[in-house]
């Protein structure tokens, strides 16, 4: 058995895999220009930069548009139900320390409906790289209003505009208690987005990036403004964050070096309204893992646990 | 000033043995008290104390709802019920012989519930009658009085004065004193009371283990010189080892043994104490448990953990069974092993925590949206308890299906020696299988006589696929094709049908024919054998049959019911009575067995059903039994 997998981590050295190697032989079903699409091959890059087993990685996902990805790719993934992602993702990890774990969900599947798990999962800060596709609407469902949709938004729910300012993913992930890493990433400059998420990768601990998607099909011009002018972007850039190539900081001469050890910092480009941020708002490698506080330590063998079981049944032994 | 327990001893030993010592086949005790002044830890103990002499026993806690309800209120009464017997005792008997009450309030709320005996005796604190408050003082002459005048035989004890001379503070120690005085009314070995006391302070300073013996002592004393009443029950002491666990430790002991390491849940009343053992010792195997966000979380986290190799099991009652349905229609999907304990509760909604109810049989069954088919077991007693999770988790790993295991807050909290069992390390799971995947196997290769298909757990070269709860083929992949979505759903149902293949008939309680059988499920099978028992004795002929698995059913019972007249499904769920004036054929509802049982035998099965938030009682389900044969 280990042999096996011995085996094939020697192997995987010689050979080399392409992109390919971490595509599924499923076609991607997304709507043509949608942000999915860009995501999607960011990750396969990543795995195969990383030269990740296929079988050691885990794509796990609720429901939504973006929730289909672990379909598209070459490795175990797990497409659960609407908002459980993260408690499903907890679940493996904690069973399985030697996976890799990814999680993809949507601003609904995430900010709505698994809100709850979000807030709780930044807290328990367990080992994983999670990607919220925030398109700022419901796609799989056909537009409805999400919690990060813009106030006024007309949507199938809210025909005349919705009625509430929206839910800021990065302010409220900055919020939470053992918060340990903040990134947000736009579907558009894909050599950010690879970056953002290979930070997010090797951090160690819980890492969220906030990725803007577009969506064609729903929300054609949402993001134009920030696509069409690369001066209404602020890229981050830090030796322990973002880096930028010197042709993409030709073109995004709105920069900030921002130090992701800084929270206050961070809260305050979070909260911008106008402009927005792409890079890595802050990253903590110190704070405690819950996977790691909580995994039992040393080796149980049968004799082992044969000793603790006995020692319980004699306290209630008449 | 301090008497020591040696002086009184001595001076009032010669009152002692010149009592007459009467011989009982059974008792049923019961202590109440105020929450907060021990009734329970002193009726834990004693029953303790009995089966460590070699008795029969079953306790009942009696709770009340609230963590700190008013003192002296009908509502607030806390204590514990033990039946204590030559033989071994299956559930917690009629009305009770003897009751220690420490105020006339909370012995009140048990004489209104019916649980005590008309004219029995009443140990009572008597402190109250010259309470400085002269409303309570009144409160507690009148009621005494009227007690006496409905025939009660009411002693009064003045255990705070006595406790008083002992300790300065007797609002703890006097269940110490009470504990005493029943060692002494039931003849119990004293020495086997100051170990317990030494048990129950374990992890307290030696000062404390002492005073509480001595309270232990002076009640004895104080019983042995003062009281008319001297019992013994026969004993005789078991060979093979025994444990005395309630229900919920049972269970906890039961996953430590059952190969799950893995326990994801969120607190609930009447399952929590079972995940509090389990925090406290689930590392010695090994094992964590998760206190997730909510029921949602901990589903879905031990479905994860299960799909990852773990098998995984959550624990819940009522409520929270109710947030779990969507993920464990994902795992039913996904065919991921999981083991779902439902220690029911009353209900629906927040209903009655703390009271046992057998309401959720049906969702069980059939909960979760679509057909969603998963295995549901019911323990019937304390060792089922145990020994469920060990079966569970096998059964789930062996068919990938979920199994929910039913059981009750009468059953979480009730206790019962049973036999230790003796560990194998057969019952642990093996170890995650991390082998290569055949070239071209396909995760979901449904065998299409028993719908088995061998599992891709990740990690697994070469099995990668992603697993959905969206409809899918064999090769996991979602599909749209109508054939192929039947063909799925037929797979995942005849899993339940292999596993049907391999159960054994239900065994028959009595006679194999006769005129009448009664049908149940779960923690009432000691109250209906017991009935049974006594209904034969009288000449009835009247059988009973409890079934294990409630889903899939197995076979035999069809056969067996047509050897019978009659058939009454007991249990403690609801049914409509067709005496009532608008309840007719046409809209009466059934109790949640007597559905399944009707559905699917095509029987006139009929049901007696009680939802009064307690244990069915033998002599109610006798005198049923009376009725209905007459
Ligand atoms: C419990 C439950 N409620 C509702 C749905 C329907 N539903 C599926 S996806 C979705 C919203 C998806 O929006 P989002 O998470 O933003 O993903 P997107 O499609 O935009 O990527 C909803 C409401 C569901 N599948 N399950
Ligand atoms: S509806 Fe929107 S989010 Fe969904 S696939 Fe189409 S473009 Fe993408
Ligand atoms: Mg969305």
């Amino acid at each position: 058995m280990t042999n096996n997998v011995a085996e094939r981590l020697l192997g995987y050295d010689d050979e080399v895999f392409g992109v390919e190697h971490y595509q599924s032989d499923v076609l991607p079903r997304w709507c043509s220009g949608c942000g999915d699409n860009a995501i999607l091959t960011a990750i396969q890059r990543l795995c195969r930069d990383e030269k990740l087993l296929p079988e050691k990685t885990m794509f796990v996902s609720g429901i939504g548009c973006s929730s289909r990805l672990p379909h598209y790719m070459n490795a175990y993934g797990f497409h659960g139900i609407h908002g459980r992602s993260l408690p499903v993702a907890e679940g493996i990890k904690m069973a399985r320390p030697d996976l890799n774990v990814f999680v993809t969900t949507g601003d609904g599947d995430c900010c709505s409906i698994g809100a709850g798990h979000w807030i709780h999962a930044i807290r328990y800060n367990i080992d994983m790289t999670v990607l919220m596709h925030d398109n700022g609407i419901y796609g799989l469902t056909k537009k409805q209003v999400s919690p990060t949709s813009p106030q006024g938004l007309k949507t199938n729910t809210t025909p005349r505009g919705s009625y509430l300012p929206p839910l800021n993913p990065l302010s409220t992930t900055l919020g939470v208690a053992n918060v340990s890493f903040v990134a947000q990433a736009v579907d558009w400059i894909p050599e950010t987005l690879y970056d953002i998420i290979s930070a997010a990768f090797h951090h160690n601990g819980f890492s969220f990036v906030r990725i803007l998607q577009r969506c064609p099909e729903f929300m054609p011009d949402m993001f134009d403004p920030w696509v069409q002018d690369p001066q209404q972007m602020l890229l981050l850039e830090h030796v322990n964050g973002l880096h930028l190539s010197p042709e993409l900081g030709k073109v995004y001469t709105n920069q900030e070096a921002h130090d992701p050890a800084d929270i206050n910092r961070a809260r305050e480009i979070a909260s911008l309204t106008e402009i927005i941020p792409v890079g890595v708002l802050y990253r903590n490698e110190e704070i405690p893992r819950y996977d790691d506080i909580r995994r039992p330590r040393g080796v149980y063998t049968n004799e082992k646990i044969r000793a603790g079981i006995e020692e319980e049944l004699d306290k209630y032994t008449i | 000033m301090l008497e020591t327990a040696a002086d009184s001893a001595e001076k009032k030993a010669p009152g002692k043995s010149a009592k007459p010592i009467v011989k009982l086949a059974e008792h049923i005790v019961e202590i109440v008290s105020d929450s907060g002044e021990g009734a329970q830890r002193c009726g834990q103990s004693f029953a303790t104390i009995a089966a460590r002499s070699g008795n029969g026993i079953w306790t009942v806690e009696i709770i009340p709802a609230e963590i700190q309800p008013p003192a002296r209120s009908i509502e607030g009464t806390s204590g514990n019920r033990i039946r204590v017997s030559s033989n071994t005792v299956t559930n917690g008997g009629d009305e009770a012989d003897l009751v220690i009450a420490f105020n006339e309030q909370v012995l009140l709320s048990r004489i209104n519930a019916n649980e005590i005996k008309p004219g029995c005796i009443i140990l009572l604190e008597d402190k109250w009658a010259t309470h400085p408050d002269a409303n309570i003082a009144a409160v507690y002459t009148e009621t005494r009085d009227r007690l006496l005048g409905d025939g009660y035989n009411i002693l009064e004890i003045p255990m705070e004065v006595e406790c008083l001379k002992h300790v300065p503070d007797a609002k703890r120690g006097k269940n110490m004193f009470v504990l005493g005085m029943l060692c002494s009314i039931y003849s119990l070995d004293l020495e086997l009371g100051r170990q317990q006391v030494a048990r129950i302070f374990a992890k307290k300073s030696d000062a404390i283990i002492k005073a509480n013996q001595i309270l232990l002592e002076a009640g004895h004393d104080w019983a042995a010189a003062n009281l008319e009443i001297k019992y013994q029950i026969p004993a005789v002491k078991k060979s093979d080892p025994q444990i005395v666990v309630n229900g919920n430790t049972a269970l906890s002991l039961g996953v430590l043994a059952s190969g799950m390491q893995i326990c994801a849940m969120y607190p609930i009343t009447p399952a929590t104490s079972a995940s509090h053992y389990l925090s406290d010792v689930f590392n010695k195997v090994g094992g964590l448990v998760h206190q997730a966000e909510d029921e949602i979380a901990a589903c879905a986290f031990a479905v994860g953990a299960s799909y990852a190799g773990k098998c995984a099991v959550t624990i819940t009652s009522g409520p929270g069974y109710s947030l779990k349905q969507e993920a464990i229609g994902l795992a039913v999907m996904g065919e991921i092993p999981m083991v779902v304990v439902n220690v029911q509760r009353g209900g629906p909604s927040t209903g009655q925590p703390t009271k046992v109810e057998q309401g959720d049989l049906l969702t069980a069954c059939f909960g979760s949206h679509g057909d969603a088919p998963k295995v549901v077991m019911a323990a019937a007693n304390i060792e089922d308890c145990f020994y469920s999770m060990i079966t569970a988790r096998q059964l789930a790993e062996t068919f990938n299906m979920v199994v929910v295991v039913l059981t009750d807050a009468n059953l979480a909290t009730a206790q019962q020696p049973i036999p230790r069992p003796e560990f194998s390390e057969e019952w642990l799971a093996p170890p995650v299988d991390q082998s290569a995947v055949p070239k071209d196997a396909k995760p979901y290769d449904w065998d299409p006589k028993t719908g088995l298909a061998p599992r891709f757990v990740p990690g697994r070269p070469d099995g990668m696929h992603t697993l959905t709860g969206l409809a899918h083929d064999q090769n996991s992949k979602v599909i749209y094709d109508p054939e192929i979505n039947e063909q799925a759903i037929e797979k995942r149902s005849l899993k339940l049908a292999a596993l049907q293949k391999t159960l054994k008939p239900p065994p028959v309680f009595g006679g194999d024919q006769g005129d009448l059988l009664i049908i149940g499920w779960g923690s009432t099978k000691g109250a209906i054998e017991e009935a049974i028992e006594r209904v034969r004795a009288d000449g009835l002929k009247a059988s009973s049959v409890h079934l294990q698995f409630l889903q899939p059913m197995a076979s035999g019972l069809k056969e067996i019911m047509g050897r019978f007249d009659k058939v009454v499904i007991v249990e403690n769920s609801w049914s409509d009575d067709l005496e009532h004036e608008i309840i007719d054929e046409n809209n009466q509802r059934f109790s949640n067995l007597a559905w399944l049982i009707r559905g699917r035998y095509l029987v006139d099965a009929d049901c007696w059903s009680e939802v009064k938030g307690r244990p069915s009682k033998p002599g109610a389900i006798e005198r049923m039994i009376h009725d209905r044969l007459q």
